[in-house]
């Protein structure tokens, strides 16, 4: 897909037509080494500095402090808001993908835009925006207070906010998918006399479930890493609502450094991991290489 | 009307319009509440304020800067990977990933280390007189690295799609490989290029993890509105937080509505190409 368009054989044609714009020896030489170096300084070091000082002190004061019960909560903390979100997100990805690439509907455009709408508001709006609902200043906040229900500076505030900021994952890596694959199939086992789930079921999930698993995936690394919008909503109680992210900065903060990278590999390795999972799936032909991401 | 074939509709409907009004429109529409609810005067005495103000153009002019860098950096990264094969490209094509793989805390408090004054590259450039960390080009560096893959991303494609046949033609006709670059292949990239960049910017003017470990967050001077309304929350001043947040939220539905204008006469300038 990448090399095909620059190679025509045919002999026929003069030398000089084979060889593209940027194609000739010193041109590309010049621009490959100017991106190897800016992506070495840029992109690299970054991710190799982060692992040297998590592993600065040796093996043993990393595992320390990987041990350390605040880092092992917010490992858990981390865990369990992926556990809750994603699944719902995978939930809603595919209610929202269904309703828009299966029928048509007046506002349907609107619906789209309104899906992807996460995407273009900062984190930092979706906590505060948050706020002024769950909060004591908020719209719920008196009755919430009436019943002694606490939502935000807990746990249900930082799982609200992680669906705010990755709603769009699973439903972009579908919605473009599901509309080339049109309703054919689908009408076919609807007039054939299956259900509305086994339509589904049998016949539409199969069809997308590599695209399912893999905005499942960003999704996944979007929530373990998000920081902004779960750093307003959170309440920053030490040990009780810090995800890895904020533990991260609190570490920091206590100038523990090596505590931090430590906690800091953490998550690169997750976000190593999901791309190594991209590249697997992409390879395999399962989704869309490249192509407009987030 | 061949519609209702498909059943499922209502639940489909019913669930997608629940979920995003309870998750995304209803903490929206309590933030658009509170800002209606400041008094003019007071809501410009917020937003003119000296230090609102200084973030409002700290955070625009860096978010500017780092969408220069991306815009050059994002298009030859496209360029090499769609056009060219070389050992290491599949590695390359995986490595504009990492921005949006890594947590923006993450790669913050990684930049700052590289940058700060005893870092990897802060010692060298405080040596030729240049401070990153802690400085507004700290804060465009950051930028520039949580948001490289729009660019990348968007223009690498339609690259990819480029026919060589509009070259071979440009050239039989006797053209310049600098004139096919300027006349034939920039004037077909450059709706996707533009709308890269424009979501680059809006990321940029949204992004926080990143920056605050970077910036050193002094006011006037380092201090970016999205810190600047989190400060506020911090201080139980509601209303400032209120209005600031408002202003964000606007600046995010302009930039909404520009990249959705860029994106559709890109898929025109597309459709164009085809027939």
């Amino acid at each position: 897909m990448s090399a095909e368009p620059l190679a025509p054989n045919s002999s026929t044609r003069a030398a000089w037509m084979h060889t593209p714009v940027g194609g000739a020896p010193t041109p590309r030489r010049i621009v490959l080494t100017i991106v190897f170096i800016i992506t070495a300084f840029f992109l690299v070091a970054p991710l190799v500095l982060i692992v040297a000082t998590g592993l600065s002190s040796g093996l043993g004061v990393f595992w320390r402090n990987l041990t350390e019960p605040a880092t092992v909560h917010a490992v858990m903390l981390t865990l369990m808001t992926a556990l809750i979100v994603v699944p719902i997100n995978i939930l809603f990805g595919l209610a929202a993908a269904w309703t828009v690439t299966k029928f048509e509907f007046p506002g349907r455009t609107f619906l789209i835009a309104l899906i992807e709408l996460p995407y273009s508001v900062s984190p930092i709006v979706a906590g505060v925006a948050y706020l002024f609902v769950y909060g004591s200043q908020g719209l719920f906040g008196p009755l919430l207070e009436a019943y002694d229900i606490k939502v935000m500076f807990a746990l249900p505030a930082i799982f609200l906010a992680s669906m705010f900021v990755t709603a769009p994952f699973v439903a972009r890596e579908l919605i473009p998918l599901m509309q080339v694959q049109g309703t054919d199939e689908e009408e076919a086992a609807v007039t054939l006399g299956a259900s509305g789930f086994a339509t589904f079921w049998r016949v539409t999930l199969p069809n997308v479930k590599w695209a399912v698993v893999y905005g499942a995936i960003l999704c996944n690394a979007r929530v373990m890493g998000e920081f902004g919008a779960v750093s307003v909503v959170s309440g920053n109680i030490r040990g009780q609502t810090t995800t890895l992210p904020l533990q991260i900065e609190l570490l920091y903060q206590d100038y523990n450094v090596v505590g931090a990278f430590t906690a800091a590999t953490v998550l690169t390795a997750v976000a190593l991991l999901t791309i190594l999972i991209k590249v697997g799936l992409e390879r395999v032909g399962r989704v869309p290489h490249a192509g407009p991401s987030h | 009307m061949r519609r209702r074939v498909i059943p499922g509709f209502g639940l489909a409907l019913g669930t997608t319009v629940l979920y995003l009004g309870a998750i995304v429109l209803l903490p929206l529409c309590a933030l658009l509440l509170k800002a209606s609810g400041i008094g003019l005067s007071e809501l410009w005495g917020i937003l003119s304020s000296p230090r609102t103000l200084a973030a409002i153009r700290v955070t625009l002019t860096m978010a500017f800067a780092a969408t220069i860098f991306n815009a050059i950096y994002g298009l030859l990264l496209a360029w090499v990977l769609a056009r060219y094969e070389f050992p290491g490209k599949r590695l390359l094509d995986a490595l504009v990933d990492v921005p949006f793989a890594l947590p923006t805390a993450v790669a913050g408090l990684a930049l700052t280390a590289l940058f700060a004054k005893n870092g990897w590259f802060g010692k060298p450039l405080e040596a030729i007189g240049i401070s990153v960390a802690y400085t507004p080009l700290g804060i465009a560096i950051a930028m520039a690295f949580t948001s490289i893959p729009f660019v990348v991303r968007t223009v690498q494609p339609v690259i990819e799609d480029l026919g060589s046949e509009v070259e071979e033609a440009g050239r039989s006709l006797g053209a310049s490989d600098f004139q096919i670059l300027r006349k034939i292949i920039f004037p077909s990239i450059f709706p996707a290029f533009l709308a890269g960049c424009s979501l680059s910017f809006a990321r940029s003017l949204g992004e926080f993890g990143a920056v605050i470990f970077i910036a050193g967050n002094q006011p006037m001077r380092t201090e970016i509105v999205a810190l600047l309304t989190y400060i506020r929350l911090e201080e139980y001043n509601y209303q400032a937080a209120a209005a600031i947040a408002t202003v964000m939220l606007l600046m995010a539905f302009i930039m909404l509505i520009v990249i959705n204008a860029v994106q559709s006469w890109q898929l025109r300038v597309i459709g164009r190409g085809d027939t």
